[in-house]
């Protein structure tokens, strides 16, 4: 008999022109995964890794004990912060395609994550987001003019012309720089929260991450440190099944789900429904109140689909199938929220359709207000001879007399 | 004043700064309780305790990473990565976040970390505990590059360093760390004791960092060098028989252009010496630098004098280490040119 090892291959279920094919999504019913004390040992709280925490059914319906019975005030918030993510989104892109801006990177699908999260911290716990966590920013009150002006790199640019469209950052709101390369802010979240910690202050970090960035060196890092440090740090890992081209299993979410990779750190895993709105509020709520209370990190895993490209750069039809999101188990979360609010009785299809629209005039309104701050052509434009500040506290002698060298260039 | 190495003088600056500021916190492997495997922050953990002086997993890019988040919370860290050769790993955090945080926020967002990392050969490491990687950090824009050669500015600089805003990279040449050494590795070791250089304020003091320092003065040439190579460069100046001018250049970023240039305007000759490979080594910085502005008062081409192109060998450490001999004959290769 021979014998030989044999290389497998990660592949996805479905390619272009294929069926998609969700079956190797594991989903426990709404309501059925139970929620333990947030000061549980990390050690019993394995099951809320290989389950799936999920609030809303499908019919828009709330179970369980992770109902976190929000308020229809809360809801209704809730709601407009997703759509309002969504329209703002859809313009950027729309703004990238006619030339206006260099590149854009949309959230869709994901938008409830953002707000979600963001509704269930405090103001002073300081968020690390990834790149496709703009509903952080929104949520935080950051302006949309503001925003558009990043991505315009115009005189109104938060960065001053230096990162390309959407690595916001919001030092007010208590959000971080984001970062082109992938995972680096987790270690730094690690980090922030150690000090808090080490300064008896009560404020939490979180960080974001997506599936394949699990990969990185970073993540492994952060898990590291949270655990070693009991770290007051909310880890979360926004599985939307693709990074770039390749799907979740290349990252290795075939063998166990990526909240599994808590478990031998000892950071208790959540696997949740990441277009369940409650669900999302819920388990945050949790991850906040166990690290407030001094029992540690917590590594959530959101399951939910990026429904556009990556980026303004990528077109996914070339990789995966046309129709795919349409026949995501979980379907969209918006609509999941607006037909749990139209079924508590506090939402119409008409209200909806109102909220479209206004959101829709007020990025509009801000699109145009954010115009007259410049654009990467044309109307008022940042001094080029600041690229040479904040390199370092203090310019120095080089740095001057290579602004003065670059000055008589321009002149 | 009292009498200290280079271990003791970085001691004493930490244990300075954990007094004064009680933002600094010290975070690296095997700097708790044990104090270092150089004894670098002995007594430290035990004096300020262990939320102050933590003990790190093995993981260069989480010390880096985590260090970069306690100085965003407004901390202040000094990080000690155990030998300069084991940086690489958090390299991604150094160039790409620790560097561009103040640019790329627009000045919003900083972290004012300090990494401490002993570095060069001549202790038998071989080519993993023998690197001089400070090329790599003095080609990063947004972070300051040290490399001390002596306990009194050691202490000085590393002040300078905790306190700056802007990270700093600071490299302890560690053949250095308990005497000065010229190169020669047959000849009984020197302490500090000794060493004008060793007489070190018990208190605060700063060296500013970005001031080169002329050493030796002299007329037949200048030696351009630091850390460990400054006490090699000194002692083959006077093994070939030279009055050579010899200037430290301590902080190699920012780079202190006027003190080397005006000692060799005054001598016409340029010796570059570093312990680092030659090829693209932090050397070809300073020649194109010093050509730049002394080209017309130049009375022989630049020369550099470096360890060879090639990864510290553990047999051949001392034919690999630019020592007083090879110095020397780059001394009179230099002077010889009429």
């Amino acid at each position: 008999m021979s014998r030989k090892s044999t290389l497998y291959i990660p592949k996805p279920t479905a390619r272009p022109g294929e069926e998609p094919d969700f079956s190797y999504l594991d989903m426990s019913p709404a309501g059925s995964v139970a929620r333990p004390a947030s000061d549980a040992r990390a050690r019993d709280l394995d099951y809320l890794s290989s389950g799936m925490v999920r609030v809303l059914d499908e019919h828009g319906d709330a179970h369980g004990d992770w109902d976190p019975k929000l308020s229809t005030a809360d809801l209704k918030a809730a709601l407009r912060l997703v759509t309002l993510t969504r329209v703002f989104d859809e313009r950027m892109h729309r703004m990238q395609r006619q030339g206006r801006i260099s590149f854009y990177m949309q959230s869709l699908g994901e938008e409830a994550i953002s707000i979600g999260q963001g509704m269930a911290l405090s103001d002073g716990d300081m968020l690390f987001p990834s790149y496709r966590n703009q509903g952080l920013y929104i949520m935080r009150g950051l302006s949309l003019v503001d925003m558009m002006c990043q991505c315009l790199s115009n005189t109104r640019d938060m960065c001053k012309g230096r990162q390309m469209p959407i690595m916001y950052h919001y030092a007010k709101g208590n959000i971080f720089s984001i970062s082109g390369n992938l995972a680096t802010q987790y270690p730094h979240a690690v980090g922030w929260a150690m000090a808090s910690a080490l300064k008896g202050e009560k404020h939490i970090a979180a960080s974001w991450v997506g599936d394949g960035s699990t990969a990185e060196a970073d993540f492994h890092h952060a898990l590291t440190f949270a655990a070693v440090y009991q770290a007051p740090v909310i880890l979360n890992v926004v599985n939307n099944q693709w990074a770039i081209s390749t799907f979740q299993g290349t990252a290795g979410g075939e063998r166990r789900p990526f909240a599994a990779r808590g478990l031998g750190f000892g950071i208790p895993g959540i696997r949740i429904d990441g277009n369940d709105f409650l669900a999302i509020y819920s388990a945050t709520a949790w991850a906040a109140e166990r690290a407030r209370s001094g029992h540690g990190p917590t590594l959530i895993e959101h399951v939910t689909y990026r429904g556009g490209p990556h980026s303004t750069s990528d077109d996914p039809t070339r990789y995966r199938p046309k129709d795919e999101w349409s026949s995501f188990p979980l379907g969209d979360p918006l609509a999941r929220l607006k037909q749990h609010l139209i079924k508590r009785g506090d939402w119409s299809e008409d209200e909806h359709a109102a909220l479209e629209k206004e959101l829709s005039d007020y990025v509009v309104t801000s699109w145009r207000e954010a115009l007259t701050y410049g654009t990467m052509n044309e109307g008022p434009q940042l001094p080029v001879d600041e690229m040479f500040d904040d390199v370092y506290e203090e310019p120095g002698e080089h740095l001057e007399k290579q602004r003065a060298e670059m000055k008589a260039l321009e002149a | 004043m009292t009498q200290m190495n280079m271990i003791q003088a970085i001691n004493s600056a930490m244990d300075v700064m954990l007094e004064k500021d009680p933002m600094v916190v010290i975070l690296g492997q095997d700097v708790g309780y044990f104090g270092g495997v150089f004894r670098c922050t002995d007594g430290l953990q035990k004096k300020y305790g262990d939320h102050r002086v933590i003990d790190a997993p093995i993981s260069e890019g989480g010390i880096v990473g985590s260090a970069i988040g306690i100085g965003v919370n407004g901390m202040r860290p000094v990080a000690e990565i155990q030998f300069a050769d084991y940086i690489y790993p958090g390299l991604d955090q150094i160039v790409s976040e620790l560097a561009r945080l103040r640019y790329r926020s627009a000045g919003d967002f900083t972290s004012p970390v300090t990494i401490r990392t002993p570095c060069g050969g001549g202790i038998r490491g071989g080519q993993t505990h023998s690197q001089s990687p400070e090329g790599i950090f003095t080609h990063i824009s947004g972070i300051k590059t040290v490399m001390p050669s002596n306990p009194y500015d050691a202490k000085g600089l590393l002040i300078s360093a905790i306190e700056s805003n802007d990270p700093v990279l600071f490299f302890e040449p560690k053949r250095i760390y308990n005497g000065p050494f010229d190169g020669d590795p047959d000849q009984p070791s020197v302490s500090w004791a000794s060493h004008p250089k060793g007489e070190v304020p018990e208190g605060y003091y700063t060296v500013p960092m970005g001031k080169a320092d002329v050493v030796k003065e002299g007329t037949d040439l200048t030696i351009v060098t630091y850390g460990t190579i400054v006490h090699v460069a000194i002692a083959a100046a006077e093994m070939a028989g030279v009055n050579a001018e010899v200037v430290d250049v301590r902080t190699l970023a920012p780079l202190d252009v006027d003190t080397l240039t005006k000692s060799v305007d005054k001598t016409g000759r340029c010796l570059i010496a570093h312990e680092a490979t030659r090829y693209s080594g932090f050397g070809a910085e300073l020649s194109a630098t010093i050509q730049e502005h002394c080209f017309w008062n130049l009375e022989a081409p630049i020369h550099r004098v470096a360890g060879w192109d090639t990864p510290y060998p553990h047999a051949f450490e001392w034919q690999y280490f630019p020592g007083k001999k090879r110095v020397c004959a780059a001394i009179r290769t230099l002077m010889e040119v009429k």
